[in-house]
């Protein structure tokens, strides 16, 4: 329960600790697809009632789907929130499917991957680098699910997965808003509190990485790539897995690395040495298992993907070797934390963040204290964990290319 | 780990203009964030609206120069998109590093977006560090350095995003439709240029540009958060007063869009066709704007409840996205959609999608959808304002508009006014005038009509 009373309005959000990375093997996308479907309606409200009451109050509905966990949210007037909670309440367990709504929305899936996938060379080269960082976890394969896959879902699998991961038992409630603990606490009783536990929650074990030990490549060549760019992930702790101070030092380290024109690979790679267009580094902490550190780089006309690679792994060599400077750890500190108080400017957002960080195993403390956790973070902290993290055997290395530049290549 | 996807995307409303975004956002019941827009004039005549809201630490301003891609002069489309990707490079002593760093110190975030009609900028700071955040914004504003070597950074960057929407479907789809819809007029140019007139601009071109827009005459400016009225009234001097006072727009003329009934098919090699369509709208001061935007509602606005999604993606699982806006113009007014589709059901899809419209253009809505809509429009008003940003968007673009600042306690007299007839009667001025449609991939069965 997160107050915001500047606004009459109510962020209510529902979490399931269920995900792309818990479905059986040879069912990829069930998680997502089953996430489509529970807009169908239940016994209690059968259609589209739900969407229709949402929409004629003036409210807004979606629902997303991550590895980790899958979530449905309303943002209504304040007023509104015990019937969302209801409504919300009676989805749990009460899912009608017939064949008659599953196909069509199966259909609507494949156009859903159709167009974020299939459609975009870098998309399709994104799927790849997953698939091959994760040697055996299941965070290598895609949320949306590999194609053929997709298309032999069907509503039993859809209905199975439903039973066994959507209970009560298995879901966090994340409301912000003009509400206070003592409503949403009484609205939460009368509503979810009614629903009982219908399946046992297993302890969320996946498939463990192995110590990784070669560096990977791979290469999309598409006749429509006109732009070649180049993408790296590093297998990573997640602020979940990590040892104490890590995955914030981590946080630091991507700032510094490549959070904006002031980073050092933007510096390096497209001021200083013109070898590049652009350039950047990225960490993702908020998951159950495994987290990801990336960079990317889109080089200069006239400039090869190899030399681009070469102007980034010098900057690697030497944040490894030499760490940051004081200067550069308190700019990237300050701007981090700043963040914490913009997060406050939106509800959504800030929901959200919790919501995503406790269905990945994280605590609300643990949110609540981000910020200290930043501040605290030091300078020798970002170069060890540079010097861990920055491993090329625990990485891969995306090129995408134009086809007949590959063609070209192999003869 | 892999992204989060959502339900509905909303991406494919980033082709369009800046009023359709902020037609989602529409204005309803009188939200208590909201509840009072201070109209503050500085001593030197600059205008701003203010929502004073100290809650949280930040505030929140947004302006905007009209004159954006519009006044990019001719075969040199993109000049206003260089000069905006160029403002936050670097200003008066500073060079870009210097000043990227003063902004990332005080976790400064400044933009600059050039839009068809305006260039637009948003400022955010903690209200602790605005001072410096409003100095590094006049600094920007008024003694922009364009550097050489920064220019060629912007373009270069510019250049790739160009190769890359060269081959992407949407991109393609998007442009065909504007350069069809108005032949000879600046909305035919797409606001990021070409490939040849972005290699061509020049140092010159840009600071012509610059000189020639960002002016006070025609600023529109918002502040909303931890700031009140008196120190805002300093702060416009402070920021714009340096600025000329009037700025030297060349005059556009107004332009329907063209090529109705025309279809034009692209071919490329990618799985799933994109469709472009649309058609005349209702310009934002005409009398029947409001009913317009009703009735686009019904047939493709923002909800699951409209037709094109029940049609097309509900019933019969054709795509995951299909849409409808207004867009309203300074010297145009369209109603624009779009949808991707599987190649071998793209005649289907584009069937459905033009029988539904006939349909609503023929019969009109029903009583139901019309109250339906009219409580969506009414209700959706407060959530929609849920961050400083947004309400300052909304507030610099009512102001674009024409509209007063009581305009948040007259939108739902003006929502509920709309009677069955008046919705039947607009239905069929919006709806009826024929489509131009793009179509971008390999759909079977499906040719151009009408185009060369």
């Amino acid at each position: 329960m997160l107050p915001d009373h500047r606004a009459p309005v109510v962020t209510h959000m529902i979490w399931y600790k269920v995900g792309a990375a818990d479905e059986t093997a040879g069912r990829s996308g069930l998680a997502h697809f089953l996430e489509h479907l529970m807009f169908k309606g239940t016994e209690k409200n059968p259609g589209n009632r739900f969407s229709q009451v949402v929409a004629d109050i003036g409210g807004q509905e979606n629902a997303f789907t991550s590895s980790d966990y899958t979530g449905f949210f309303q943002r209504v007037p304040s007023e509104h929130l015990k019937e969302m909670m209801a409504f919300e309440a009676d989805r749990i367990t009460g899912l009608v499917l017939t064949d008659d709504v599953v196909r069509p929305e199966l259909n609507v899936v494949l156009e859903e991957q159709n167009m974020r996938v299939a459609n975009n060379p870098n998309s399709r080269l994104g799927e790849q680098i997953d698939a091959a960082l994760y040697l055996n976890h299941p965070y290598g394969r895609p949320v949306i699910g590999w194609r053929p896959e997709i298309e032999q879902l069907t509503r039993d699998d859809a209905l199975a997965f439903y039973r066994r991961f959507y209970t009560p038992n298995n879901a966090i409630v994340v409301v912000a808003g003009d509400v206070t603990a003592a409503e949403v606490k009484e609205d939460a009783d009368d509503t979810y509190g009614k629903i009982a536990p219908r399946a046992e929650v297993a302890p969320r074990r996946r498939p463990l990485e192995p110590v990784q030990d070669a560096s990977r490549t791979v290469t999309l060549a598409d006749p429509r790539v006109e732009q070649p760019s180049l993408s790296r992930a590093y297998l990573a702790p997640s602020r979940t897995t990590a040892k104490p101070g890590v995955s914030d030092a981590l946080e630091v380290l991507a700032h510094v690395l490549g959070g904006g024109e002031n980073s050092r690979l933007y510096r390096s790679l497209v001021v200083e040495q013109g070898v590049a267009i652009n350039a950047g580094a990225y960490y993702s902490p908020t998951a159950l298992d495994y987290g990801k550190f990336g960079l990317y780089a889109t080089p200069r006309s006239g400039k090869s993907l190899h030399d681009v690679e070469a102007a980034i792994d010098a900057v690697i060599a030497d944040i490894r070797e030499q760490g940051v400077t004081a200067d550069e750890l308190s700019l990237a500190k300050n701007r981090l934390i700043a963040d914490a108080v913009y997060a406050q400017d939106n509800q959504a957002a800030l929901a959200r963040w919790f919501g995503a960080a406790l269905a990945t195993g994280e605590t609300v403390e643990m949110v609540r204290r981000w910020p200290e956790d930043i501040r605290a973070v030091s300078a020798d902290a970002v170069r060890d964990a540079a010097r861990t993290l920055l491993d090329s055997r625990a990485s891969v290395t995306g090129y995408l290319v134009h086809a007949v530049q590959a063609e070209e290549k192999h003869t | 780990m892999n992204a989060v996807l959502a339900r509905f995307d909303y991406r494919n409303l980033r082709d369009f203009t800046r009023p359709l975004l902020i037609a989602a956002m529409f204005v309803a019941t009188t939200p208590a964030f909201a509840t009072t827009i201070e109209r503050v004039v500085s001593p030197g005549g600059i205008e701003a609206w203010l929502v004073h809201e100290p809650a949280v630490p930040l505030i929140a301003l947004d302006f905007a120069f009209i004159g954006g891609a519009v006044q990019d002069p001719p075969c040199k489309a993109g000049t206003a998109n260089l000069v905006a990707s160029l403002l936050d490079e670097g200003a008066g002593e500073f060079d870009s590093k210097a000043f990227h760093n003063r902004l990332e110190r005080k976790a400064i975030e400044l933009s600059f977006q050039a839009e068809r009609d305006t260039l637009h900028g948003s400022l955010r700071t903690l209200s602790e560090n605005k001072d410096e955040a409003f100095d590094d914004l006049r600094l920007a504003l008024t003694a922009p350095r364009f550097d050489a070597s920064d220019i060629e950074i912007m373009r270069g960057q510019i250049l790739s995003m160009l190769r890359r929407a060269a081959t992407s479907p949407n991109e393609i789809a998007s442009q065909r439709w504007w350069q069809a819809a108005f032949p000879g007029h600046p909305y035919s140019h797409p606001v990021s240029g070409t490939l040849e007139s972005v290699t061509a601009l020049t140092a010159d071109d840009i600071r012509d540009y610059s000189h020639r827009v960002l002016a006070r005459g025609k600023l529109k400016v918002a502040v909303v958060g931890d700031i009140d009225a008196e120190t805002v009234r300093t702060a416009l001097d402070r920021i714009f007063g340096a600025l000329p006072a009037q700025p030297e727009l060349k005059t556009i003329g107004t332009m329907a869009p063209q090529g109705l009934g025309k279809r034009i098919v692209v071919k490329l090699d990618v799985p799933q066709a994109v469709v472009t369509f649309g058609g005349p709208g209702i310009a934002r001061n005409d009398p029947d704007f409001m009913a317009a935007y009703i009735v686009n509602h019904i047939l493709g606005g923002g909800s699951f409840s409209s037709r094109l999604y029940q049609e097309v993606r509900e019933k019969r699982g054709l795509a995951y996205s299909v849409y409808d806006s207004l867009v309203w113009l300074n010297y145009t007014a369209l109603f624009l959609g779009g949808t991707a589709t599987r190649a071998d059901r793209a005649g289907e899809t584009l069937d459905v999608i033009q029988k539904e419209i006939r349909r609503l253009a023929n019969d009109g809505p029903t009583a139901q959808e019309l109250a339906n809509a009219k409580a969506h429009l009414n209700g959706s008003f407060v959530l929609n304002l849920d961050t400083s940003t947004k309400i300052a968007a909304l507030l610099v673009q009512l102001q674009l508009d024409g509209l007063g600042t009581d305009y948040f306690r007259r939108r739902p007299e003006m929502i509920n006014a709309v009677t069955l007839d008046d919705a039947r009667r607009v239905a069929k001025r919006l709806l009826d005038a024929g489509l131009l449609v793009t179509v971008v991939g390999r759909p079977e069965g499906l040719a151009s009509i009408g185009a060369e």
